[in-house]
């Protein structure tokens, strides 16, 4: 098989496109509790799985929808028209040859494969609800990383996914992480065994390939004492006239002195709407960072959050919104300390052109009781009590204004040159923290937006 | 013809007219100054020719080497040959001088060619030796914190590296103390050649020792109302922009 060598690209255009597909499971559309059990019998869970979905489904139809301080967009989505549970019937497969033709084609377009050769230690693929591929590295492997779907995962490791998951994120944390609860399917489970520090990136890649299709992965990374592990996930979907759901559910556990970085990089259309639940848990001394990149989408509404439980943990989110005509991006973070010592940082950076919106929301959390807690927020919603925590604002809010552009015009770049540029370089200082071929992947993430973005 | 051509221009912004019946012509090799007190509408010509937005032309003619630039984009104006040395640059935080001037650079080649990074570089630095520029200044992005000083150092450097047709430099001399002053003429004098037209534009004869010009204009109240050679600005000096206003209602004998 030829490919050509190129640089990691995940773009719009690149990922507008679909197959027809024929699926052996589908669920239908709409949902009550048959749509449950179809998925339940299709994925042959185990009772607690069956149990914990019902009461997702319960919840998430007790719950209204957060309209009362989210957008009102929400109410576009009808939950009668989605189609909840789409796959093949088929596990997921160890190499690319066993992917039937036309999934493997969809990732060979996207590039993962080739990603996979050149610099990743792990790659899962998920297409519509299920893991169509995935695959560690022999040498990573051997050290216990273990690396599967959450499908798998539960099966296969009951002992630790029982023991964390839904932990992080209970059912009720709000309607579309008990909606989650209920019809989950896909994502990763990842457990890193004590000291042991993988070394590239684990990677997923979530494709939605079917009109009208809901998308509901949960992930689960557990990094014991003293390892560490880099996750990346990729995301697009084709352009379709009707809305299509996403809602993730993403949980990380950082034990005594672990460390997780779990970076997003998502590219959705503009008919996605982007309802996600993320947050970790960080034991003693332990740090996880979020790096949130979001691009695309009609709505996204984004928290990643940490919760800093033990003694001298260490929180930290960087996000960057771009929001283009027409989309809106409602993203932010949240720290919670809940032990001394404890220390979490905010940066964010939001853009938005034409009509688009960009919305932050943030919360840092430091208790009366505890001692020598630090944060930093750039755009704060900040609530401290008790005194010797130091908080700190830092508020750098930058426009691309129009007398930059003709200025940058006026030395032979285009107009969509010029937005490029000045964007990327708005978020620069926050780009360089990425690994590299992320922040190369952004940056051309950026140039695309922009081209689209003047006319 | 190979010159820069502005042909009785009226220019407006919102319902105030700036310029009004405005001609001049700078042929490439030349040095032209235009002196004028504050509000004369300098920098309005200056942003005109450039294509600023904010401005409504509402009547004549701007051709460079005989093609109509009132009807390019700035950017089609600026790869056509068109510099503008601002008086008050942008920043573009997080874009290092470096990486601007790369991408204006790559934005003038063909489709699919590149630019060859080391003779970048080697070009870039040999340009700044001559602006006494440190070599540490390609890393900082563009104007960002940049004394006044710096910044039209900065200026200059990107009409060094873009060789432009014509170069338009709006109160270059502006905010620079007098060695500041001597070293960015002497970066627009080592350009200066039978490849280049370049327009100066002014508040203070002072640049004029400096960069001297072959022609002087005096623009006031939105049109030239003299014309000399390089004597006409010490002339200027001495009188004062009185003396030059008044001369406007005179039949003009200057040339």
């Amino acid at each position: 098989m030829k490919t050509e060598n190129k640089a990691v690209d995940i773009n719009r255009s690149i990922g507008d496109f679909h197959y027809k597909v024929d699926y052996a499971k589908d669920a239908g559309s709409g949902l009550s509790e048959k749509t449950i059990h179809y998925i339940s019998d299709a994925k042959e869970d185990p009772d607690w799985v069956r149990e914990f979905r019902l009461r997702g489904l319960k919840t998430f139809l007790e719950k209204p929808l957060p309209t009362h301080w989210a957008s009102k967009d929400l109410e576009a989505i009808d939950f009668d028209k989605i189609r909840y549970y789409l796959a093949s019937g088929d596990a997921a497969k160890r190499t690319w040859e066993e992917v039937p033709e036309d999934i493997k084609r969809t990732f060979e377009r996207l590039g993962i494969p080739e990603q996979e050769r050149k610099f990743l230690a792990g790659v899962e693929a998920q297409f519509d609800s299920e893991a169509v591929y995935s695959n560690i590295k022999k040498a990573v492997g051997e050290q216990g990383v273990i690396f599967v779907g959450s499908t798998e995962g539960l099966k296969n490791h009951p002992d630790i996914f029982r023991k964390w998951f839904g932990k992080v994120i209970p059912i009720a944390d709000n309607k579309f992480s008990a909606l989650n609860a209920a019809v989950f399917s896909g994502g990763s489970f990842i457990y890193v065994p004590p000291g042991v520090k993988v070394k590239h990136p684990l990677q997923a890649y979530f494709r939605i390939n079917a009109e009208n299709f809901g998308q509901f992965e949960r992930t689960l990374i557990i990094a014991d004492e003293g390892s560490e592990v880099t996750y990346m996930e990729g995301c697009t979907a084709p352009k379709f006239e009707t809305t299509t759901l996403h809602s993730a559910v993403v949980e990380l556990v950082a034990l005594k002195g672990a460390k997780i970085q779990y970076i997003t990089v998502q590219n959705w259309s503009a008919n996605v709407f982007n309802l996600v639940t993320k947050r970790g848990l960080a034991h003693e001394d332990a740090e996880i960072k979020w790096i949130d990149c979001n691009i695309g989408s009609r709505l996204t509404m984004k928290y990643p959050g940490v919760v800093l439980k033990g003694r001298k943990a260490r929180g930290e989110v960087l996000s960057i919104a771009l929001a283009n005509n027409g989309q809106h991006q409602d993203t932010g973070a949240k720290m919670i300390h809940a032990a001394d010592e404890t220390t979490s940082n905010i940066i964010s950076k939001s853009i938005s052109i034409g009509t688009g919106r960009a919305t932050y929301r943030g919360l840092v959390h430091v208790p009366k009781h505890l001692k020598n807690c630090k944060n930093t927020d750039t755009y704060p919603a900040i609530t401290v009590r008790g005194t010797g925590n130091a908080v700190q604002h830092e508020a750098s809010v930058s426009q691309v204004s129009a007398e930059q552009i003709f200025y940058m015009q006026q030395r032979g770049l285009t107009e969509a040159q010029a937005m490029s540029l000045s964007v990327n370089g708005f978020v620069n200082d926050l780009v360089r923290q990425f690994p590299m071929e992320y922040s190369v992947e952004l940056k051309r993430l950026i140039e695309l937006e922009m081209e689209g973005s003047v006319g | 013809m190979n010159e820069l051509r502005v042909e009785n221009l009226h220019v407006a912004i919102g319902d105030q007219q700036i310029v009004r019946g405005l001609s001049l012509a700078v042929p490439r090799g030349e040095v032209h100054a235009i002196m004028g007190p504050n509000g004369s509408g300098k920098s309005t010509l200056a942003k005109v020719m450039a294509g600023h937005p904010d401005y409504q032309v509402i009547k004549g003619k701007i051709t460079m080497d005989g093609e109509d630039l009132l009807a390019l984009e700035p950017d089609d104006r600026a790869r056509n040959g068109l510099f503008l040395a601002f008086q008050y640059p942008s920043e573009v935080p997080g874009v290092t001088i470096a990486n601007f001037l790369r991408a204006a650079l790559a934005a003038r080649l063909p489709e699919g060619e590149e630019l060859e990074a080391t003779e970048y570089y080697a070009r870039l630095y040999e340009k700044m030796e001559l602006l006494g520029m440190d070599r540490s200044f390609t890393s900082r992005a563009v104007n960002e914190g940049f004394s006044g000083g710096e910044k039209k150092r900065t200026e200059i450097l990107q009409l060094a590296m873009l060789e432009p047709k014509y170069a338009v430099l709006d109160e270059t001399d502006s905010g620079l103390d007098i060695d500041a002053l001597k070293t960015v003429a002497h970066g627009v004098n080592s350009l200066r050649g039978s490849k280049i037209g370049i327009l100066l534009i002014t508040h203070y004869q002072r640049i004029l020792n400096y960069i001297v010009p072959d022609h002087v204009h005096v623009m006031v109240q939105g049109r030239i109302v003299r014309s000399g050679g390089k004597d006409l600005a010490l002339e200027l000096e001495e009188r004062g922009y009185d003396w030059a206003r008044d001369g406007a209602t005179e039949p003009v004998l200057t040339r």
